[in-house]
């Protein structure tokens, strides 16, 4: 056994006084989980400790709280580990970010999380004619949705996701994770009405800014910003969705720009986004970010040779990984559930 | 006051498959739970789903296996059924996109699991229940408009009418306190099992007996209470579920001598035998002396005799369940388990239609006793029982609701329910805390009322429980808020499990012989001249249980030695 400090996020909405933190002790061994830790000071000191949880084994998805500041379940984190990435030995337990705090550690997933999954029509539209028995259908796309269908709507990534506490509205990473379930599932008959929707959004999948948040804090290895990415994918290249919002090219100028730079030449990116610097799309662009420009100039973020005379070009290795990537006859798609090899069986 | 045809409480996979059925026959549906609906204890289920769907097998292979699990106390009219709607069911599944594990034609592959005659085990890794549960909330969602959702919502009682039918629920809203009366045409019962009796139990927090306490508050006889099944594979520690499936994909149990000595126990079965005779095994095995681990309480399950590539695609959850509560690499070496509580076959009794004997009130799942687990469930059969009778109450429900006035539950229960709970937080402090009554009983429960029971041992937990309802109505609750205030449901929910230990306590005293999972060590043999029976747990007028009986349904498969 082991002594433990908990100091706790507290929110009673009945006061009317602002949130405080509770310093809690409990003595449990240090691979028990930070949920056992809070249930323990709950079932012996203070009942009104409010916290959702129920299967205590990280499958039911109730207890996603921030520990330490990061997001997780709390049946999910040792009490050990959690001691060792504290600050001052003290183990800080608050409720998940992104969404209103209802009570203590309590959040209302129904205001934000439901409604985004709501949002990405979160039901399989069949394939037409349902066959009289199952879809015959390859054991690898069973898998490979499975990954996604893992999900068990915690709200971790939801919680910490840097897009969405800069735009509300973005559709997110655990409903995205979910889109992918069905755009990935040979049984939907609506990939391209799907993807199509999800792109043309300007608050759809390219918003998303790559911060890998979400795929640290997923408890299940989801991945919610792979699948993103996965979408991206589908929709530019097998389903040549070129959305207004100007995602994919922006993409795929970033790509293009790295293969010819090595390193990223910004001052061509706005531009290749749209089209090149002579493309009709790109002078309004230009002209209109002039402003932007302007600032980074006079704050000597960049300078004026630098920006205009990008002197880096892609060594060798780069074009090999380009070369190599780009040789392949089909997209090589990371999966959680496919791993190992078959020799591996002994 | 809310008013419809038909009203769920509980909202797993029998509740939410209960109210797409019945919206699909036309009835206004609304679906009720005390937690979201996907944080409902189905979700844990783990190995697979059981369906003679391979060409080669019959549903009567599946209904013998099931009649024979149940050790002859299932009844065999509503196994028929079962297993006959089984095939169709799991298509359905597989239609609203539930991502079944393919083989190499892409076809529904199937594993081995126990005390099954083949491989009759539809799967989706080892998150089966999660991935069934989440599809139908899917459902639910696409169908908002045909079903209501009152999610995060506690029921307190079910309301009777005058003349004893059912007419709704009284519930309180956990977001705001609010006490609601609920008319309804009729109610399903849908609310899991009540597995926090037992600690250490697989169960989640949430599985208090609340739908068996409120039936048989009400009146309705439960069955088969003392049929508790003990799962052979649970962690010493904590109790965490590790899947049948792994057995099923071949893993061993080993003794401290590294004897595979389900040899002894089942020799043709072996590690596959029915989960009641591989508990008892492994009970035996640690009683004389061949247990492993510091105090000798475990026995080894070993999952590296199955390809590594195979547990990671198809045991994924106990590859993480084994690295993060146990420490324990299960691609690399065994793991160290036990068995624990998990299931209760017993529940609120009801026909093949769900219908329990009083009118307008239904139960399905692990809350209700059909009865098709009879003594013992087979692995992989409940996930079946909560779809196959959740479709066929919610059907059955809606049919009635089409013929009848809607009624209008009188707001008295509401206002005891409301007395109730405000008796509960003027409790003065000198009560015992609830974690604490919670906690013996499920210690007492677990040392007296497990794998092996004697008659000295279930009269002293019959004692303890009958204390502990005592103590439970002076139990002292911190929170006197009304948002989100879980301290007062915690004393509610604890009443409940006290009336379900009682009633399992009082059927496993009354039954004098060895049967399933209830194993008399002073009446080892199975004794079918006088107990081929259902015992009936009834409330009487005192707040005491009453015992009777029923008899066993039989159709085409008479009572037989069982071996496996």
């Amino acid at each position: 056994m082991a002594e433990f400090k908990l100091r706790i996020r507290r929110f009673d909405p009945e006061s009317g006084q602002a949130p405080y933190w509770d310093e809690h002790t409990v003595d449990l061994e240090p691979h028990r989980s930070v949920l056992e830790g809070i249930l323990q000071a709950k079932n012996d000191t203070d009942g009104s400790i409010g916290i959702r949880c129920s299967c205590r084994g990280a499958i039911c998805g109730s207890c996603g709280v921030r520990i330490n500041g990061q997001p997780g379940l709390a049946c999910h984190k040792h009490l050990g580990d959690a001691l060792a990435s504290s600050e001052n030995g003290v183990i800080d337990v608050e409720p998940m970010g992104n969404m209103p705090v209802i009570k203590d550690l309590i959040v209302d997933m129904d205001a934000v999380h439901w409604k985004k999954v709501q949002r990405v029509t979160p039901w399989l539209i069949n394939k037409e004619p349902i066959p009289e028995r199952e879809y015959i259908v390859s054991r690898e796309s069973m898998i490979d949705v499975t990954q996604t269908a893992a999900c068990i709507q915690c709200g971790a990534c939801v919680s910490d996701c840097l897009s969405m506490e800069v735009d509300p509205l973005f559709v997110g990473p655990a409903a995205l994770a979910k889109a992918y379930r069905f755009i990935g599932d040979p049984r939907d008959a609506a990939h391209q009405r799907r993807l199509k929707d999800l792109a043309e959004d300007e608050h759809g999948i390219y918003t998303c800014t790559h911060c890998f948040k979400c795929i640290d804090a997923c408890p299940k290895g989801v991945a919610p910003m792979n699948q993103i990415m996965r979408l991206r994918r589908i929709a530019g290249n097998d389903h040549a969705i070129e959305d207004r919002n100007n995602g994919y090219r922006h993409e795929h100028a970033f790509v293009k720009n790295v293969e010819r730079n090595g390193l990223l030449h910004e001052a061509d990116l706005l531009p290749d986004s749209y089209g090149g610097k002579f493309h009709p799309r790109a002078v309004p662009e230009l002209v209109g970010s002039l402003p932007a420009i302007t600032r980074a100039l006079l704050r000597r973020k960049v300078t004026l040779s630098k920006a205009l005379l990008h002197q880096h070009k892609a060594p060798p290795g780069v074009k090999q990984i380009y070369e190599t990537v780009e040789g392949r006859d089909e997209r090589v798609e990371l999966n959680l559930y496919i791993t190992g090899r078959d020799e591996d069986n002994e | 006051m809310p008013a419809h045809d038909v009203l769920i409480i509980g909202a797993g996979l029998a509740g939410q498959r209960a109210a797409l059925a019945a919206a699909q026959k036309g009835a206004t549906v609304a679906i009720l739970s005390k937690v979201h609906p996907v944080r409902s204890h189905s979700v844990a289920a783990a190995g697979g789903i059981n369906a003679a769907i391979n060409p080669a097998d019959d549903w009567r292979s599946h209904a013998y296996d099931t009649v024979k699990g149940s050790d002859f106390l299932g009844d065999q009219d509503a196994i028929e059924i079962m297993c006959r709607d089984a095939p169709a069911e799991v298509m359905h599944l597989e239609h609203i996109g539930v991502t079944f594990h393919r083989n190499e034609t892409g076809e529904i592959d199937l594993r081995a699991f126990g005390g099954a005659s083949m491989k009759r085990t539809a799967y989706v890794a080892d998150i089966t229940g999660q991935a069934l549960l989440h599809v139908l909330y899917e459902q639910i969602m696409k169908h908002h408009e045909v079903v209501d959702r009152y999610e995060e919502w506690f029921v307190t009682s079910i309301v009777l009418d005058d003349a004893g039918s059912c007419v709704g629920a009284v519930a309180r809203n956990i977001r705001d306190g609010r006490m609601e009366t609920f008319s309804a045409k009729n109610v399903i019962l849908a609310s899991g099992g009540a597995g926090q009796c037992f600690k250490p139990t697989t169960n989640a927090l949430i599985c208090t007996g609340d739908g068996i306490a409120q039936a048989y508050q009400a009146g309705a006889p439960l069955m088969d209470m003392e049929m508790i099944q003990y799962h052979p594979t649970t962690l010493a520690e904590n109790g965490f579920l590790i899947t049948e499936g792994a057995r099923g994909e071949g893993a061993h149990l080993l003794n401290s001598e590294g004897e595979r000595f389900m040899e002894k126990y089942a020799p043709n079965k072996m590690e596959l035998a029915s989960r009641d005779v591989v508990s008892r095994a492994e009970q035996t095995e640690i009683l004389e002396g061949r247990g492993v681990g510091p105090d000798g309480t475990g026995i080894w399950l070993d999952i590296t005799v199955v390809p590594k590539k195979r547990t990671l695609e198809a045991l994924r959850e106990i590859v993480n369940i084994g690295k993060d509560f146990a420490g324990v690499d299960i691609t690399k070496e065994p793991i160290m388990i036990q068995p624990g509580a998990h299931y209760i076959m017993g529940g609120v009794k009801t026909d093949v239609d769900g219908a329990t004997p009083i009118s307008g009130l239904y139960a399905a799942g692990e809350v209700a006793c059909v009865s098709v687990h009879g003594g013992n469930r087979l692995g992989a059969n409940s996930l079946l029982d909560t779809l196959i009778f959740g479709r066929r109450s919610g059907e059955h429900a809606a049919a009635r609701a089409a013929g009848m006035p809607m009624p209008t539950a009188s707001e008295d229960t509401r206002k005891r329910d409301e007395r109730m709970i405000a008796g509960i937080l003027d409790r003065p402090k000198t009560g015992r805390r609830i974690s604490a009554i919670k906690d013996e009983l499920g210690t007492t429960m677990n040392r007296h009322v497990a794998v092996y029971r004697e008659e000295d041992g279930l009269q002293k937990a019959h004692e303890v429980v009958r204390r502990l309802k005592d103590e439970a109505r002076t139990a002292y609750v911190d929170d006197k808020g009304t948002i989100f205030n879980q301290d007062v449901l915690g004393a509610i929910e604890l009443d409940y499990m006290l009336d379900c230990s009682e009633a399992i306590v009082i059927a496993a005293i009354e039954r004098k012989e060895s049967r399933g999972a209830q194993f008399r060590t002073d009446y080892p043999g199975r004794n079918d001249e006088e107990w081929l029976k259902h015992i009936d747990i009834s409330r009487s007028s005192d707040d005491t249980p009453e015992v009777s009986y029923s008899p066993v349904t039989i159709t085409q498969w008479q009572p037989e030695e069982r071996k496996y």
